[in-house]
């Protein structure tokens, strides 16, 4: 880079002030506006966590009365699921590269991208106010007729929430869709695209598609709560069981809105930390689109019990069983990308190797799910709780903590202590697998989820998973600490600490307003690693 | 019950060391491709670690062979899961012709038990072993779940309908019962017991409970309190169709569709009425909702059942 005297300042930078945050339309400002606001819905989400973990160390319901745990599992569900891991990598990583990957100045409607984050933080603050005047004891799933007929908690402004920050999602998605479609930078075609790319792209298709179902859902159940319309409710001609089609339409796709994203983030980094072309880079593509598509298929998985026509079932299990297939082909290819690479051993390697193994097992135990006989011993136990947390959590916050530590210093110009990065991705890889092994067998034990109390046999189990949580908590907290306090060294970050390829990497650490000095023009396939070596070779 | 740390469920019926045995299965596979991919993760990231600042990786771009050998190699796995998954499935919800019926009503937070005879019990369940039983399940309120992990059986409990789950209990022997749907503040509270016993000794326990009369005897006197039996008559004069041999028969309905006349049919009938009006009769018949509690209902269908026109 070339240092000139009139150098564009950061965006860090330019303009200064509060309002200038607040009213920012640079995606980067309101990528880090979105890291700031997730982060604290986690750590209220890791609180009611803490929470189920202390009371579940006895088998008595002696910690919290029946009524608070119950709100407790209900919170940390909804927090995590709609304030956290559906927004994380999409707002946060995605706001903030998904332009620059383009060659883009900005996403193509800056002015929406702000409205989706007031939308986000108007729908956590409705559903934070629900948790002030007293709690929401539904469970996630708000499942009628117990959330429209015998919940009397405020049910009704926790839905309004998330029918709100549903709308945030839809926006982003749509501003990723245009923008991918129509402001790459010249010679930047499909193929040349990065993974992270396809799979944001792929993740929008499942935001824009499934988001409204979610919305007229709860609409629903509000016109039956307020008009009496029978949709859901038995007793006035209703179907509880429509109300789970409808809610897990949405919602099973909204686990791959929340794993999409992170495999699109392991695919940047397994190429970076191995400096070579990922293997099958069209099978990578194409199957973070066969994941979207094929996921919008398979929701009566979760309803193998629930009274479903048993044909019906067989339809969703075949199709759950086809799934898998795209997942084991990405890992199967971040594993070949590793042959004959140049691996480092810097802290990103650290979260790629724990996503790998941490995904391996989430992806795995989906197939005892998806089998109908075996799912009919398993639902709603425990075993369900550690494979969607092994999904979640291992995979996705996985990738999203490897995404953090890897794009940190073009983020913030600075660079966080390395040996503190490969501590915590340990302490977070032992502990999670420490909090969440025991409860696959427990769950095959038979411990049902959401229970309060449960018999002393299922102890020992418990108090290990609980120990585990603490260890983890300690490695996320860790993880904050240290890159809190990285803000408040000096800019020591390079360009491109990490001698990566893609766009990102040839502008300044932070970057300026307007990303891009000279529109950027694509002239190679994405991690052209091999190619960018010979080229230096001939200089 | 079972030691105080267990690591695996007693398996207590028919069905549970089929379902152990498809676990086993996945785990195996499961394992064997977890630890073949973490081992070659590392392997591969020691190996190629990088010994130069400017070192490259190696120029690979990717392998159809490969590519198809891990779709084809999972594909093909996945669908073994499916049909023996599938399989089971089909066995868990078909249950044998020969099946005792148990008719089990949940409400919050507890599980109510009517057994042939007209015994009661609450949240424990009294069964002989060997033979299969059938359990029939209603709710009275919101969605519960009946759930014996040790007989690897569930079933949700869905207001507004009756479903069925069945098991042939093999061990003598107590075992959970777990309320597996959540449905409100104590359920967790909403647990109780299985008691399998040998055929001889469930015989004495049913013949020394008081009862006050068989579900279908109970079922024909709520067909008379509930004045039933003034339109429902057992010639055409009826304002209602009659109701001989209706159970398992295709019933014509005024807007042209035809449906099977099972439990939840008869369910629906009593309870909405007018959702499913029988041909050539009028939609008169008054709604049964909140007169009749689902204990009372399973009654009367148990009663109904046995109607057959006179020879």
């Amino acid at each position: 880079m070339n240092h000139a005297v009139n150098e564009p300042r950061s965006y860090l930078d330019a303009p200064y002030g509060v309002a200038s945050w607040l009213l920012t339309k640079d995606h980067k400002r309101i990528a880090l506006l979105y890291l700031i606001s997730i982060t604290v819905f986690f750590l209220i989400g890791a609180l009611f966590a803490a929470g189920i973990r202390a009371e579940l160390m006895t088998p008595e319901g002696d910690l919290f009365t029946a009524d608070m745990y119950n709100k407790l599992f209900t919170l940390h569900g909804v927090v995590m699921v709609f304030f956290f891991l559906i927004p994380s990598i999409p707002a946060t990583l995605g706001n903030f590269l998904v332009p620059i990957m383009c060659g883009a100045k900005d996403l193509a409607f800056p002015k929406i991208n702000l409205l989706s984050w007031y939308l986000y933080l108007i729908g956590a603050t409705l559903t934070l106010g629900a948790v002030f005047m007293g709690g929401v004891d539904t469970g996630w799933t708000f499942y009628t007729p117990y959330s429209s007929m015998a919940s009397n908690t405020n049910v009704t402004l926790a839905a309004v929430g998330v029918f709100i920050a549903g709308f945030s999602s839809i926006l982003t998605g749509f501003n990723f869709v245009v923008t991918i479609h129509r402001m790459r930078a010249p010679g930047l075609t499909w193929f040349r695209m990065p993974l992270f790319l396809w799979a944001m792209y792929a993740t929008s298709l499942v935001m824009i598609l499934g988001t409204p179902v979610v919305a007229i859902t709860l609409l629903m159940v509000g016109a039956e709560a307020a008009l009496g319309f029978g949709i859901f409710d038995p007793r006035v001609g209703g179907d509880p069981v429509l109300f789970q089609h409808l809610f897990w339409f949405y919602s099973h796709p909204a686990v791959y809105i929340m794993i999409l994203p992170g495999m699109g983030v392991i695919s940047e980094l397994v190429a970076a930390v191995s400096r070579k072309q990922i293997f099958g880079y069209s099978f990578v593509a194409y199957s973070s689109l066969a994941i979207a598509i094929i996921g919008f298929l398979v929701w009566g998985h979760h309803m193998f019990v629930s009274s479903q026509s048993i044909y019906a079932g067989l339809v969703f299990s075949i199709i759950t069983m086809i799934v898998a297939v795209p997942s084991a082909v990405k890992t199967f290819n971040w594993t070949a990308t590793l042959y004959r690479g140049s691996i480092t051993w810097e802290s990103p390697t650290y979260w790629v190797i724990g996503f790998i193994g941490l995904f391996l097992v989430g992806g795995l135990t989906g197939l005892f799910l998806g089998a109908m006989g075996l799912d009919v011993h398993l639902h709603d136990t425990y075993f369900v709780v550690a494979h969607f947390h092994y999904i979640m959590v291992g995979g996705g916050v996985m990738a999203f903590l490897g995404g953090v530590h890897f794009w940190w210093p073009k983020m913030t110009g600075r660079t966080y202590p390395e040996t503190l990065g490969k501590i915590s991705a340990v302490l977070v890889f032992v502990g999670f697998n420490l909090t969440f092994l025991p409860q696959f067998v427990v769950g095959y034990l038979g411990m049902p989820r959401r229970y309060h109390a449960y018999p002393e046999e299922f102890q020992i189990l418990n108090v290990v998973s609980t120990g585990g949580a603490s260890v983890l908590g300690i490695g996320y907290l860790l993880i904050i600490g240290y890159l809190v306090a990285s803000m408040f060294k000096p800019r020591n970050a390079t360009a491109n600490p990490w001698g990566a390829t893609g766009l990102e990497w040839d502008i300044p650490s932070p970057p300026t307003t307007f990303n891009f000095e000279i529109d950027p023009v694509v002239t190679e396939d994405a991690y052209n690693y091999a190619g960018r070596a010979q080229k230096t070779g001939d200089n | 019950m079972q030691s105080t740390f267990p690591l695996f469920p007693q398996a207590a019926s028919s069905v549970a060391s089929e379902v152990d045995l498809l676990y086993f299965f996945i785990l195996a596979v499961s394992a064997f491709f977890a630890i073949l991919v973490s081992a070659l993760v590392v392997f591969f990231a020691v190996k190629y670690r990088r010994r130069h600042p400017d070192e490259v990786g190696h120029d690979i771009h990717g392998s159809i062979a490969l590519e198809l050998l891990w779709c084809v190699i999972p594909f093909v796995l996945a669908m073994v899961m499916f049909f023996w998954g599938a399989s089971l499935y089909f066995t868990l919800a078909r249950p044998p012709a020969d099946a005792m019926d148990i008719f089990v009503v949940g409400k919050q937070w507890m599980w109510k038990v009517q057994h042939p005879s007209g015994v009661r019990e609450i949240n424990e369940l009294h069964v002989p072993i060997g033979r299969p039983v059938r359990i029939t399940l209603g709710s009275e309120d919101v969605l519960h779940d009946y759930y014996i992990p040790a007989f690897r059986v569930k079933m949700d409990a869905v207001p507004g309908k009756l479903t069925t789950m069945w098991f042939t209990a093999t061990k003598v022997g107590t075992y959970h019962i777990f309320c597996a749907e959540y449905c409100g503040t104590q359920h967790s509270g909403m647990i109780g017991q299985v008691i399998a016993m040998e055929p001889q000794d469930y015989e004495a326990w049913i013949g020394g409970g008081r009862t006050t009369g068989t579900a279908v005897e109970n079922g024909e006197r709520l067909f008379t309190t509930m004045a039933c039996i003034t339109c429902h008559k057992t010639d055409t004069s009826g304002r209602g169709p009659i109701l001989s041999d209706v159970f398992g028969s295709t019933v014509d309905l005024q807007d042209g569709r035809q449906v099977v006349a099972d439990e939840n049919y008869l369910r629906e009938s009593i309870m909405n009425p007018q959702a499913k009006v029988v041909r050539e009769f009028q939609p008169i018949m008054p709604t049964f909702q909140g007169t009749l509690s689902e204990e009372n209902l399973l009654q009367l269908i148990a009663y109904i059942k046995t109607l057959k026109a006179p020879q």
